[in-house]
């Protein structure tokens, strides 16, 4: 198929039609509105359900009882819209039912403004509701890898019985990149949805789709049941990409989403300057790909460890986590919905350079 | 590396946001990477409605340009907005019909297009976005000329009176520009 010019929000609707997202609930709110402006006039091609609900928190519900059908489900919104959607995630996740979210993050707290941010991070990664839970969350930073991550989020989600979230910045709902749509979306095989999918229980013994567990030792197992999950995602599912990684590199950037992306222009310009810098992207942010940026951390040549977030710093702290003291971690960032542009960040690297190369000299001085 | 980034500036309804979308399904077609990127958020409606086009031979890094190489500007505000953001040795396109200023630099090429007068000359103001797209592809080349008018054609081709309009002053304004470059004038 022919590469089309397609705005970042609707790509994400195609892709996850052509998924097999067929039941979409939703409700309007800005930078990802076209979303369901697209699927509002696409769904019914299909034969699929588009509905738009009266708020968010019934949006989650929705998904909550449209999941334990079996069928693929899944909503699109943004940072203040997510967060009233809490909730119910927090009840698909213990339920463990498949699920997929889409949140174009603007800046907050609170409604804050409607331009790009990361500042969600903490939300997305660590469990935005309540109890002992995690969603795999996947971070794009182009549109046709949006389109690659959406029709991936609903197979892993029936992968693991697994809420998936996809989080990108305004931009990437905003802006127009050409894309391709595979000609057909092939699968590895999916466990069957027989043993628990809520289908009628004519001829059947009947079965209950719950999150509630009055007695805590049966808590307990669920709890444990999802963390083995969690544990074989983080055994499988780590994703990133390396950008311009070599033995020169002085600094490592880490960054995801859109801020990768400008990131990369810093490395290139730096480099005709004569500076090294390499750039690991996370691609799933759950799991971290703990492992991975570890060994690029400990690279000799790697003196600082920079994260480059739109945000006040969210994503540092499992860098920090990773590095373990092993090597400094900076941060910079710019956050309200201002996106830094790539003269900041290399100005920013620069100064960070001066300043690492400055008590090293006073060192010597002293001797 | 081949990379050319430009910015479409000008009022909601000017067509600024159409312009850069012709231009980068026009990239489509020759096999460039593209990305079109809007100015979206509470300065849509009133102030200065943009959108900035980034073509690439290469992948595409950042799609934020603080300093594009060309900016073509529809109005006032867009002007008095990106004309000092143009880089160096860059292009700036000025609708000479509703903006009565012409830069202080010297570090730039600077066109004047009348492009609402070519546009209502043609018989519809509304063409004002592709005169300029024509003299923008006229003093640049970022894009073949042909392949503008293919995706024109493929985008108007149900309204067929829009579309020799556009044709019409594509032409005339991709002409204009590569004259007044020949002249090396500052009209």
């Amino acid at each position: 198929m022919a590469k089309i010019l397609m705005k970042g929000n609707e790509a994400i609707a195609e892709a996850a039609l052509r998924a097999g997202g067929n039941n979409y609930f939703c409700y309007p709110i800005t930078p990802q509105s076209e979303v369901a402006e697209y699927l509002a006039k696409r769904m019914p091609e299909v034969g699929g359900v588009f509905l738009q609900a009266e708020s968010e928190v019934a949006v989650g519900n929705m998904l909550f009882g449209a999941a334990a059908s079996g069928k693929r489900v899944f909503t699109t919104s943004s940072s203040p819209g997510i967060s009233l959607m809490q909730e119910s995630i927090s009840y698909i996740a213990g339920a463990q039912l498949p699920c997929v979210l889409l949140n174009i993050m603007r800046g907050g707290p609170g409604l804050g403004g409607i331009l790009p941010a990361q500042s969600d991070y903490f939300q997305a990664t660590k469990g935005g509701g309540h109890g002992d839970y995690r969603l795999l969350v996947l971070a794009p930073s182009t549109i046709q890898e949006a389109v690659d991550l959406t029709m991936l989020a609903f197979h892993l989600s029936d992968k693991y019985r697994n809420p998936v979230m996809l989080i990108g910045d305004g931009m990437i709902g905003q802006m127009m990149e050409p894309v391709e749509f595979p000609e057909k979306y092939v699968e590895d095989e999916l466990p069957g949805k027989d043993d628990w999918a809520l289908t009628g229980a004519k001829d059947r013994e009947k079965r209950i789709v719950k999150s509630l567990f009055l007695d805590p030792l049966a808590l307990e197992i669920n709890n444990h049941e999802l963390y083995k999950k969690y544990e074989l995602m983080k055994q499988n599912e780590a994703r990133y990409e390396c950008y311009k990684i070599s033995a020169k590199n002085k600094v490592l950037i880490v960054s995801y989403g859109t801020m990768a992306r400008i990131c990369q222009t810093v490395i290139d310009e730096l480099e005709s300057e004569g500076v090294s810098v390499g750039l690991f992207r996370p691609i799933s942010l759950f799991p971290f790909p703990e492992k991975e940026l570890r060994k690029e951390i400990l690279k000799k040549n790697v003196g600082t460890v920079l994260t480059v977030e739109m945000s006040m710093g969210q994503m540092v702290e499992d860098v920090e986590k990773v590095a373990a003291g092993a090597k400094p971690v900076k941060f910079f960032g710019r956050t309200g919905g201002i996106v830094p542009s790539p003269d900041e960040v290399k100005e920013n690297i620069k100064e960070m350079i001066r300043q690492d190369a400055a008590p090293a000299k006073r060192t010597r001085k002293g001797k | 590396m081949s990379q050319y980034e430009v910015t479409f500036a000008g009022f909601g309804g000017q067509g600024v946001m159409v312009a850069g979308q012709l231009l980068s399904y026009t990239g489509i077609k020759q096999d460039k990477n593209v990305v079109w990127i809007p100015s979206y958020g509470p300065e849509m409606r009133g102030g200065t409605a943009y959108c900035t086009v980034v073509i690439s031979d290469v992948r595409i890094g950042s799609p934020i340009i603080s300093n594009p190489q060309g900016a073509c500007v529809f109005n006032r505000p867009s002007f008095d907005k990106f004309s000092t953001k143009v880089k160096p040795g860059g292009l700036l396109l000025v609708n000479s019909s509703l903006i009565p200023a012409t830069t202080d630099r010297t570090d730039i090429t600077e066109l004047l297009v009348p492009a609402n007068a070519i546009a209502m000359e043609a018989g519809s103001v509304k063409a004002v976005n592709v005169v300029m797209l024509g003299a923008f592809v006229g003093a640049t080349d970022v894009v073949d000329i042909k392949l503008v008018k293919a995706v024109l054609t493929e985008k108007l081709g149900h309204k067929k009176s829009m579309l020799d309009i556009n044709l019409k002053v594509l032409d005339q304004s991709y002409k204009l520009a590569k004259q007044q470059l020949a002249q090396g004038q500052k009209v």
